[in-house]
């Protein structure tokens, strides 16, 4: 199935949780979806008959400018029947929050506890949301725009960017 | 040893025992076996057939409580500062440090982005030898390690340490 052919299959689905379809600009053709819906539609991706999308390649957060919103971008592909889709969800910088997938994809958990640990985006439903690579005590969410890095960390300088 | 020179039969040397201590001492830099990035494989490298550290007696340990010399081969975190802090205060004395590489010496290409990278390892722990390179080739460590042999030859042991 082609990409085009799958966001029309989850436009007659979802309604208005599917909305919109980018091709231009973009590297791979991406699904933007409903944050809060992500689960679902994650869900039927794996389990209708016809898409079978059972592996979750990658699962990454992005931030473009201090001034937008965050965003998710999910990677699956289906192993069985060889077609691939992206699907990206944005989320506002005052309260990020994504419905988490780590219950319907493994793969998810950890991914899902990176993007937690470097944007700070709350994956609701994630059975152990903490810091993967930071210390727990670290402050800040490093790979935001608008994050201003320590001058110190348990008493070990950090050095000012000058 | 000016008078008792050849006044014994052969195969008895006189010494002193400062000198026997420290040759013995830098004819077994027995390093503690970490690696924290690519340094690491170079490390190891230095180790194996190839250039075969055991000629100078520098065998890796898995415990600090068995090494003399910590190499801290690659970027030091600041996750991982800690840990190497704590890593090198388990070591028996005399212990010492070589920092193998830029990361080690001082940030590296962290220098200007690395919010999460110590920008030196001498920041927590006192350094013996800077081996510069990125990575440095197994020559410059072996270099390293005799730049350190070199230092241990010259350390008083029991001679009263000059003030």
């Amino acid at each position: 199935m082609t990409e085009q052919e799958i966001y029309a299959n989850l436009s007659r689905k979802f309604g208005d949780k599917v909305i919109e379809f980018m091709e231009e600009g973009t590297h791979n053709p991406t699904v933007v979806v409903d944050a809060g819906a992500i689960a679902k539609i994650v869900t039927y991706l794996k389990d209708d008959e016809k898409l079978q999308f059972d592996s979750l390649m990658n699962l990454a957060g992005h931030d473009a400018d201090v001034e937008t919103e965050f965003s998710v971008i999910y990677h699956l592909v289906s192993t069985e029947l060889k077609h691939y889709i992206t699907l990206k969800v944005f989320t506002s910088r005052d309260e990020p929050k994504v419905a988490s997938i780590a219950n319907i994809h493994r793969t998810a958990d950890w991914h899902e506890r990176e993007t937690f640990d470097l944007y700070g985006i709350n994956f609701e439903g994630h059975p152990d949301l903490k810091r993967i690579l930071m210390e727990d005590d670290w402050e800040g969410y490093p790979l935001r725009k608008d994050y201003v890095p320590a001058e110190f960390y348990r008493g070990m300088r950090i050095e000012k960017v000058k | 040893m000016g008078a008792l020179n050849h006044k014994f039969n052969e195969n008895i040397l006189i010494t002193s025992l400062d000198k026997l201590l420290n040759w013995s001492r830098s004819g077994s830099e027995w390093y503690f076996q970490f690696g924290l990035a690519c340094c690491a494989i170079e490390m190891m490298s230095a180790a194996a057939a190839r250039h075969d550290l055991e000629r100078f007696g520098a065998m890796p340990r898995s415990s600090p409580r068995q090494a003399d010399v910590m190499i801290v081969a690659g970027t030091v975190t600041l996750k991982m500062a800690t840990r190497v802090k704590r890593l090198y205060e388990q070591m028996a004395e005399p212990k010492y440090v070589i920092s193998m590489g830029s990361c080690a010496n001082s940030g590296g290409p962290y220098w200007q982005h690395g919010y999460h990278v110590l920008k030196g390892v001498d920041q927590i722990i006192p350094v013996d030898v800077y081996i510069p390179g990125c990575p440095p080739r197994p020559e410059a460590l072996i270099e390293g390690l005799m730049h350190l042999q070199k230092k241990m030859r010259e350390e008083p042991v029991l001679a009263k340490k000059e003030d």
